[in-house]
């Protein structure tokens, strides 16, 4: 149970997907512009990662690691279906994204219209991918630690984008130089938070 | 023999080349159209795995596009993301075994990143903006400006981190002994995945002081 927390509170602070890993800056950076559209995106993402981490937990457990065929046949012991874990699970988050946009727009649609486009690109957001190949890298054990980890990676994500929308709020009102206008500036608060997210590193869990 | 001269020259037509050279200024992948910054950032610690990860996407840039504006006549609409990422993903998946099989300890520097290509957005923003409304040998050169775009950016961002935070280049010592006895010091902050979007920030504000027109309101 221990292990379970740990890993949740190590993968929102301390290995942060944009600050620790740059994942999904894309879409970091282009919907960052209000709190609002922010908070949205984040949560779809957190939804979409929950889901589809144990999802490809499962797959990569029971059919593509080496030997994870067994149950199957006992013939099938090196069998090494590691190599198609890129299409797999890029298929599986697309449906799962597919899917979700389906539900959204069923039961609210006002979430549904002010996400607009933001949804169906959930689907290319390099934290969703990334969340999986992470998963299968650094080779979780059960199933209650990857959703841990999903849910994690989610939750720094979330975080991560309310927070640069929020003083992207504030520095409306300051004087920037010109041509950091804009992207520049973005890039280097993320910057100045990401050494801020740094000190969560000595943390030994 | 003459047929395919006259048919090169207008291969490289201006229009062409200005789709080659336009993604290194002022339609930069990364500094102007925000592509492809994901993957772009985590490796650049060193030169070599910068460079590395440049090849393989200038090699899936191009050749999706190209395979998708082949396509792009047959791809129903609605399925077209779908069928855009099968493409994409088949694609590194090579890359991904040649990198694993000749250069082992890079491939396993770069982690989960080579993966990454798949959600690349440079790969999918051209594919969506660009190949699937023009014919395959545009898309091509398309591709390769945007993978070079992309490139120069990661290369110049990796060679001043390794350079100032190592000390070295490509693995050499670049920094010689007698200036650490003067007491220079390796700057340990440019490792740092934080100084990566500085350095990125510092190249946008240089380009966008340079060309005024890129300046964003706001």
């Amino acid at each position: 149970m221990q292990e379970i927390f740990n890993i949740f509170v190590k993968s929102v602070f301390v290995d942060n997907m944009v600050f620790a890993y740059f994942l999904g800056m894309c879409s970091y950076l282009a919907v960052s512009k209000t709190v609002n559209t922010s908070v949205g995106l984040g949560l779809a993402v957190v939804f979409v990662l929950g889901i589809t981490v144990p999802v490809d937990y499962l797959l990569n457990e029971y059919i593509l690691k080496l030997g994870a065929l067994e149950w199957l046949d006992a013939g099938f012991k090196d069998v090494d279906l590691s190599f198609l874990s890129f299409i797999v699970f890029i298929a599986i988050i697309a449906s799962m994204v597919q899917l979700v946009e389906m539900v959204v727009e069923k039961f609210s649609p006002a979430l549904y219209s002010s996400l607009g486009i933001f949804l169906p690109l959930i689907a290319v957001n390099c934290a969703i991918l990334g969340g999986s190949l992470f998963m299968q890298e650094r080779e979780y054990q059960s199933l209650a630690q990857a959703t841990s980890f999903g849910l994690g990676s989610g939750v720094g994500w979330f975080l991560a984008i309310v927070g640069i929308a929020a003083i992207r709020e504030k520095i409306r009102y300051s004087n920037v130089p010109k041509p950091l206008r804009g992207l520049g500036i973005t890039f280097i608060i993320t910057g100045l938070m990401g050494i801020a997210f740094m000190s969560f590193l000595g943390i030994k869990l | 023999m003459s047929t395919e001269k006259k048919e090169r020259e207008s291969l490289f037509s201006a229009k062409n080349r200005r789709l080659l050279t336009n993604p290194l200024g002022i339609d930069n992948p990364i500094t102007v159209q925000v592509l492809g910054i994901c993957s772009a950032l985590a490796v650049t610690a060193k030169l070599k795995p910068a460079f590395v990860m440049s090849v393989s996407v200038i090699v899936v840039t191009m050749l999706s596009n190209m395979l998708i504006s082949a396509m792009r006549n047959g791809i129903p609409q609605r399925i077209r993301i779908i069928v855009q990422l099968v493409v994409i993903a088949s694609l590194v998946i090579l890359v991904d075994q040649v990198l694993k099989a000749f250069v082992f300890d890079v491939s396993k520097q770069l982690s989960v990143f080579v993966g990454l290509i798949i959600t690349n957005c440079i790969v999918m923003g051209r594919l969506e903006a660009f190949a699937m409304s023009n014919k395959p040998w545009p898309s091509l050169i398309d591709g390769l400006g945007n993978g070079l775009g992309y490139a120069w950016v990661l290369i110049a961002v990796g060679f001043v981190r390794e350079l100032f935070g190592s000390g070295t280049l490509w693995g050499y010592t670049i920094v010689p002994e007698s200036f650490y006895d003067f007491g220079y010091k390796n700057n340990g902050f440019m490792i740092l995945p934080p100084m990566a979007l500085i350095i990125v920030g510092i190249i946008i504000w240089i380009q966008r002081s340079r060309n005024p027109e890129l300046v964003e309101e706001n």
